[in-house]
Order: C-alpha cells, then sequence, then structure tokens
C-alpha cells in the first residue's frame, strides 16, 4: 500500500524529488510501487538476472521492452529483432551459451516464431529461455484473435498466467527457475487487460547469480540431426511427465493457488479472468491456475473433490475445460462462458445468471439508451492528419487494381473514403499475395503495399520471390522510417537500434536492387502529381516494379509540416473532394462548406494539392 | 469492505487520456488505496475513441468498470460522453468538455454529428458539469492542459481523496517544467461551473 513519510510542504520543483523514477509514487516511504503488467515485465526481466532481451514490436506487448530499455538497459542489452522467428533464434542462442534470456512479442507474432520454438522445446537450453506472448481477446489492435496456451501444449512446454503486476514481476522470476530446472523454454502468456492494467506490486533487488556464461559444446542435446532428435524426443515426453507431476504438487512451482470458501461453487480460473470471478463470485472457493499446462491434474481433481459443482472461467478458448473434460471432472465451462472476446464482470454477470438463477438487475442507465434518440457517428481510428501514406491511398483509390494491403498504421487505408485496400491478412502478405494473384490469370493489375519495418519484417523474401519468377506487379514499401503503430520503435531502416546506438540504415531500394529488381522508383506521397504519374508508369507496364513512398511518419517530426490550410468558403463549392483524402483536420457537418481544424491541420498540403477551385491556401 | 470508487475517462485518441488515467491513479494511491487502472494502446489512438478506467478502493480486482458502476464519468470530447453514458451509476457526475471534434465517417458523409448535443447531455446525465476546458486553458497558455482542468471538476465529486493529494499526484506525473501551469489547471477545474 501507498504510505506516507515525513512529507513537508515545499516548493513544486523540490516536492518533485520526492517522487520514485520507476513508478513517480513517493520514494522511500516502503509503499508498493503502481506498474502496469508490461512495466513490471520489465522489471521482472532485471530481478531476474536476464541479460539479453529481444522482441519485435506488437501490441499489448510492445511496451515490455520499452521499458526494459529505459530503466534497466545498464544490466540488460535489449534489441528489437526484425521479426519474431529472429528474436527467438537470437534470445535462444544468448540462452545455450548459459546467460538468461527472454524474448517478447504478440500473438500473431509467435506463429512467426512457431518455428524455432517447435524444435527449442527438444534441445533447451543452459540458460533460461523465456518467452512472453501478449494475447489480445477481443482483439484491440490485431487481426485475429488467438490462445497462445495452445503453443504450450502444441510444443509441450511449461505457460505461465499472471493476473495482475505483482505477478506479471513474480512470474518472470519463477519462468527462469522452471526453464534452468527442467532445461525447457518457456511461454508466459499475457492479456492486453494484464499488459495493459496498472496495479500495486513489491520490487526487490536483481538475484545475484554466480555463474560463467559459456557454451557448452554437446552437439547431442543442441543439433537436431534425425538421430539425436529420436532421443531427445522421448526426452521431451519424460520431462513433460516429470513438470506435471510437480506441477500438481500443491507445494511444487508455487504458482498454483486455492481459496476455499464455499463446498458449493468451486471454480478454476486463469489469469486476468481470476480478477473477474472475484468480483463477481465473491463467496465461491477458486483454484487459480499459475500454470495451466502441464495441466495439474491431480491439484484440479483433488480441488474439484472438495465442491459440489465445478466452473471454469477462462479467456477465448476452452483449454483448460479440455483438460478437466480429457480428465474426466464434471464441469461446466463454455457452456455458460463465451469463447468469443473479453471477459469483464459485466459478461461474467451473464454467465452467472445462465449457471443460478438470475440474479437481480443492476443498476445500468437503461433510461439514458431510451433517451438517446440520435445515434452516435463512429470515430475508427483515421490516418493522421498529414500522414504521408494518405498521398498513395487517395491515388491508389482512382485506379481499377486490386490491392493486397498489410498490418501496419496503413492497415487504416482500408476505411472509407479511402477504401483503398483489399486484402489484409498478416505482416508480409502484403507483397507475397499481389505475386499471387497476378500469377492466377485474371484480368486487373495488383498492387501489394506493405512498410518498412514490415518489409524488413518478411517482405523481402515476397520481393525476391516477384522478381526471381518474374510476376507482373507492383509492390509498394511505404517508408515512414519508423514502427509507427506500435508507438514508433526503431528498424533496420532507421539508423538507430533499440539501445539508441548510431547504425547501419538499411538502404530499401538496395535491397530490391539486390533481390534482383530492374524497377524501381522513389516518390513523395505528399505530391500528388509525382505519386500519380509513378503509379501510373508503374502499373502499366508489365514488368515487376518496386516502388518506395518515402516521407517520414508525421508524429515523428518536431515541427508542422508546412503552413496550416485554410479554406476560402467564397471560393469553395463544396464540391466535397477533399473530404476524400478522409483527412481529420477537414472537417464537414453538412452544411456550410468544408473547414480546416488549424489545431489538427499538419500543413502536408496535399489537400490544396486536389482542389480544382483554388479554394485551399495557407 | 468499502465499495470500491470507479472513473471513467473518455476522449479521442491523442487528447491526453493517459496522463489523466495516471493522475487518478497515484491520486488514489497517494490516499492509501488499492488501485488499478486501464488504458488504450496500439491502434485505437490513432483519432478513434479511447477510454481510460479507473478503480480504486479497499481492495480491488477488477481493472475494468462494470456497466452503471462509476462514479463519475469525464469526457474530454462532447459527445464522447454519451458513448460511455452506460458506465455512469444513475446518481453519478459527468464531466463534460464542451469541444466538439467531427470524426472523418461524419465529415466523409457517411454519419451525423448531433446538432441537439446539448439537449441530450441534459438528458441523459443528472449530474453535469458542461464547460469549455479548452478556453481555460488556452487563458492558461497551453491548450494541452485541459484535461487537467477536467480532472479538478472530476476531484470534487470524489470525496474520499483530498485536493492536496490530488496536487501531489499531479506533481507526481508531469514534468517538472509544467508543474507550476498543470496545478493552476487542476485548480481552475475545481471552481469549473456547467455552462448547462
Amino acid at each position: 500500500m501507498f504510505g506516507f513519510g515525513a512529507i513537508l510542504p515545499q516548493t513544486n520543483a523540490v516536492r518533485h524529488e520526492l517522487f520514485c523514477n520507476i513508478c513517480n509514487s513517493y520514494k522511500n516511504t516502503g509503499m508498493k510501487h503502481l506498474l502496469s503488467g508490461n512495466e513490471a515485465f520489465a522489471r521482472g526481466i532485471y530481478e531476474a538476472g536476464v541479460t539479453f532481451a529481444v522482441g519485435y514490436p506488437g501490441t499489448p506487448s510492445t511496451e515490455i521492452l520499452e521499458n526494459c530499455v529505459k530503466f534497466y538497459g545498464e544490466t540488460v542489452r535489449c534489441e528489437w529483432a526484425p521479426n519474431e522467428k529472429v528474436a527467438l533464434e537470437a534470445a535462444a542462442g544468448a540462452a545455450m551459451a548459459g546467460a538468461r534470456a527472454v524474448v517478447t512479442m504478440k500473438h500473431v507474432g509467435l506463429n512467426v516464431a512457431a518455428d524455432p520454438l517447435m524444435s527449442l522445446a527438444y534441445t533447451g537450453t543452459q540458460g533460461a529461455l523465456i518467452i512472453i506472448v501478449a494475447d489480445d481477446p477481443g482483439m484491440h489492435s490485431s487481426q485475429n484473435e488467438q490462445d497462445s496456451r495452445h503453443y504450450a501444449r502444441f510444443a509441450k512446454i511449461p505457460v505461465l498466467e499472471p493476473a495482475d503486476s505483482q505477478e506479471a514481476r513474480d512470474f518472470i522470476l519463477k519462468a527462469a527457475e522452471i526453464s534452468e530446472k527442467y532445461r525447457t523454454p518457456v511461454l508466459v502468456r499475457t492479456t492486453t487487460r494484464v499488459s495493459h492494467s496498472r496495479s500495486l506490486l513489491e520490487l526487490h533487488e536483481p538475484v545475484a547469480l554466480d555463474r560463467e556464461i559459456g557454451f557448452q559444446k554437446d552437439p547431442s542435446k543442441t543439433a537436431l540431426i534425425p538421430f539425436w532428435a529420436k532421443k531427445l524426443r522421448v526426452v521431451v515426453e519424460e520431462r513433460l511427465k516429470k513438470m506435471t507431476k510437480d506441477n500438481s504438487d500443491p507445494n511444487g512451482w508455487g504458482v498454483n493457488v486455492e481459496e476455499l470458501r464455499s463446498d458449493e461453487l468451486g471454480i478454476v480460473t486463469e489469469g486476468i479472468a481470476y480478477q473477474y470471478v472475484r468480483e463477481v463470485f465473491p463467496n465461491a472457493s477458486v483454484l487459480k491456475l499459475g500454470c495451466p499446462f502441464p495441466f495439474p491434474e491431480a491439484l484440479v481433481r483433488n480441488f474439484s473433490y472438495k465442491v459440489r459443482k465445478v466452473l471454469v472461467v477462462e479467456e477465448v478458448e476452452d483449454f483448460t475445460e479440455q483438460h478437466l473434460r480429457a480428465a474426466g471432472i464434471a464441469c461446466e465451462g463454455k457452456s455458460v462462458v463465451p469463447n468469443i472476446g473479453e471477459l469483464s464482470c459485466d459478461v461474467l454477470r451473464e454467465s452467472k445468471s445462465k449457471l443460478e438463477a438470475p440474479e437481480e438487475p443492476r443498476g445500468v442507465n437503461a433510461w439514458c439508451k431510451a433517451e438517446m434518440k440520435t445515434p452516435l457517428p463512429n470515430r475508427p481510428p483515421t490516418l493522421c492528419a498529414g500522414c504521408p501514406h494518405r498521398g498513395v491511398f487517395y491515388a491508389l483509390n482512382k485506379m481499377d487494381v486490386n490491392v493486397t494491403g498489410d498490418i501496419g498504421c496503413y492497415s487504416l487505408g482500408v476505411s472509407p473514403p479511402l477504401s483503398s485496400l483489399d486484402t489484409i491478412i498478416c505482416m508480409g502478405a502484403g507483397f507475397s499475395m499481389a505475386h499471387g494473384m497476378a500469377q492466377s490469370g485474371q484480368s486487373r493489375k495488383t498492387v501489394g503495399i506493405l512498410g518498412d519495418s514490415t518489409f524488413f519484417h518478411s517482405g523481402i523474401t515476397g520481393l525476391l520471390n516477384i522478381a526471381w519468377n518474374k510476376v507482373n506487379t507492383t509492390v509498394i514499401v511505404l517508408d515512414n522510417r519508423t514502427t509507427a503503430m506500435t508507438g514508433h520503435q526503431e528498424n533496420p531502416g532507421s539508423g538507430k537500434n533499440l539501445m539508441g546506438e548510431e547504425t547501419i540504415a538499411a538502404d530499401i531500394t538496395e535491397i530490391g536492387r539486390a533481390c534482383g529488381m530492374k524497377n524501381i522508383a522513389v516518390f513523395n506521397p505528399l505530391d500528388h502529381a509525382e505519386t500519380v504519374a509513378t503509379l501510373k508508369r508503374a502499373v502499366e507496364s508489365d514488368e515487376p516494379w518496386l516502388l518506395v513512398s518515402k516521407s517520414p511518419c508525421v508524429l515523428i517530426l518536431k515541427e508542422r509540416m508546412g503552413a496550416v490550410r485554410k479554406i476560402d468558403p467564397e471560393k469553395c463549392k463544396t464540391c466535397k473532394q477533399c473530404l476524400k483524402l478522409g483527412c481529420p483536420a477537414i472537417e464537414y457537418s453538412g452544411d456550410v462548406p468544408p473547414t480546416i481544424n488549424s489545431i489538427v491541420c499538419n500543413g502536408c498540403s496535399l489537400c490544396n494539392q486536389i482542389c480544382k477551385f483554388g479554394a485551399i491556401s495557407e | 469492505m468499502t465499495k470500491t470508487t470507479s472513473i471513467v475517462l473518455a476522449g479521442v485518441g491523442g487528447q491526453g487520456i493517459l496522463l489523466a488515467s495516471e493522475i487518478c491513479a497515484k491520486a488514489a494511491g497517494f490516499a492509501g488505496f488499492d488501485v488499478k487502472t486501464n488504458e488504450v494502446h496500439g491502434m485505437a489512438q490513432r483519432g478513434g475513441s479511447v477510454i481510460g478506467q479507473i478503480r480504486y478502493g479497499e481492495k480491488v480486482f477488477s481493472p475494468l468498470v462494470s456497466q452503471g458502476e462509476a462514479t463519475v464519468l469525464m469526457s474530454l470530447e462532447r459527445i464522447e460522453a454519451l458513448r460511455y453514458a452506460d458506465y455512469l451509476s444513475p446518481d453519478g457526475l459527468a464531466v463534460v468538455n464542451s469541444q466538439k471534434i467531427v470524426p472523418v465517417t461524419v465529415s466523409s458523409g457517411g454519419a451525423k454529428y448531433p446538432e441537439n448535443a446539448h439537449e441530450i447531455l441534459k438528458s441523459t446525465f443528472k449530474n453535469l458539469i458542461y464547460f469549455d476546458a479548452n478556453q481555460i486553458a488556452l487563458e492558461l497558455g497551453n491548450p494541452k492542459c485541459a484535461n487537467v482542468v477536467l480532472l479538478g471538476a472530476l476531484a470534487t465529486a470524489l470525496h474520499n481523496i483530498s485536493n492536496e493529494i490530488w496536487l501531489d499526484a499531479v506533481r507526481a506525473c508531469v514534468k517538472p517544467r509544467y508543474v507550476d501551469l498543470n496545478i493552476a489547471a487542476f485548480e481552475r477545474g475545481l471552481v469549473a461551473k456547467s455552462e448547462l
């Protein structure tokens, strides 16, 4: 709990010195710190003696490494990798040499890293290898909803699920111990509401690891030729049996907690769902699984004997429920708890009423909904005012082409009025799908689009394939020099790395040339005429083209790009052409001619370039 | 166990919800409460509708506010208050900035911005403080502190946290050179009168 020390009235500047630099709570008063789950993971990484932390940005995982480098960069080497597969392999290399290593990513990133994961489960590592994977139930900022616990069963490795910031810190230390004790990678699964919620926790000093870092050569353990892999395949099963036994032991890993209250209802739950359970079912007995896999069967069975009815409450899939059913433990689960989207107290109240007699309706503001006769306009996320991507999408919207898009801020080009992306699947698919669509024999030209960070992530192989197979398609890299959507992380094109060191700035056109692309053009997307001319030239050709749309993200610019624009109501004919840019600075409610919001406008000038009546000027 | 207090902050991505949320959390923590918050990151921050949630009390489990539970709902934009009205308890206070931000869905002709927003606000919220926090922030010399002006008005509904603690929370969350500005902003909010 927070507490008060001897804090006397002082000037604002002096009082500011009283606050902790990690969480801004009062310093040195023995109180807990208020940190987000991701800040707590970073703290756990530091306290566990991890010396190498690597990842690829992705909501909701990004802030783990950002906080790690910010506060603990002196002892933890932090790096962004070009993609999650590279990140996991790099972490595995460090762990094989005996260091404690962490890799962070979002759920779809683990798909990319699945290949090394499956094999690392065979070899294990000498030092700890911890994979923090952040799921996004409810798809706040993701293209799909996955439950990464499945990867634990798939790879036959343990998964830990923290339920708040304290456990986010604690479970990293626990994961390091388990990883080294059983020589296995350990998955730590977090979700949006754990990563982005703040709660109180205690901090400790880092553990003192007395060890020599040095790779011990033993290819029978680390080189998966079939001869040795067949032996390790057996080791994996034996390890799983041993871990299942230890995780079932009430005094085992200390992450599963039984809270006995009533002998009527017993709830098996995990992660953030635990928090909702405690509010909605305050009198129920609870078995909170900090480690749902390897499934602690004996522990759950023993718990089930102590209550009349068992309910499994877990977010997204029926992962744990299936384990109960396979073990013959009668339970309710997804029969009353939804398997789509996030849980919340409101959702669980509905589950509760399905389970038992309906409870009294709460004081929901029903009267408010009834009185609100005017429906509210949607306010979806949009490209920022001055965003250079807008120039490309506006031009593409007027062309008869298929556009295969990708994951990033530029995914927003799919929304009206720009409406210029046709597909969004995964990182890299913007290029590879353009390839296939062009080869399908359909007549419309196909254009592939992705961003600079996505190009380095998994666009290069697609580009190489297009050059190699001589595909008649145009692919565009929207190069804004940063990983914008997740909050402007460095990438191999930035000239800096996560540690802030000056380094190479990979050149996309050079890479294109090295891949064998003959036709390459760079254009300024905020020059409308140049953009249209460049796109036309490429699309009307019957050869592969690589275009690079080069203009920095407006959010990383220190100043406005140009003078604020304004619309002259005398000259404006309300033709609404400027509204087709979908710029948040241009406001129009249908009564008077459109106006430009001078606070929002970034002065990119696209609107005055496209206005046919010369009504827009500085 | 004492009842958990819940705060919902609404607005448009980029308006300063994250800072307002942090100040609330810190204030609750300084007052000795258990506290949890939830914020929106990633795609929704790009000009979309966003909320921040803060819950505090003797012991808090869920970081998410339930429908009809919030003691106070603060909105940095006029109609965003309506979008999240269901979170507010029937006796709760709504603190609403009069700023109007037209969404692209309206500008591009796909939807309408309610013309009678004032009437809807009045009929939706029994207890309402509606005023132009941007104007006050401009008078103080920095339009960016409108969020802290609104926090001052919000604080009037939270009797379990003293003004001194609120001010310490402001000090803890803003850069030293902005402390005086934000303290002044908070104090202007404390005495703000509803314009509806």
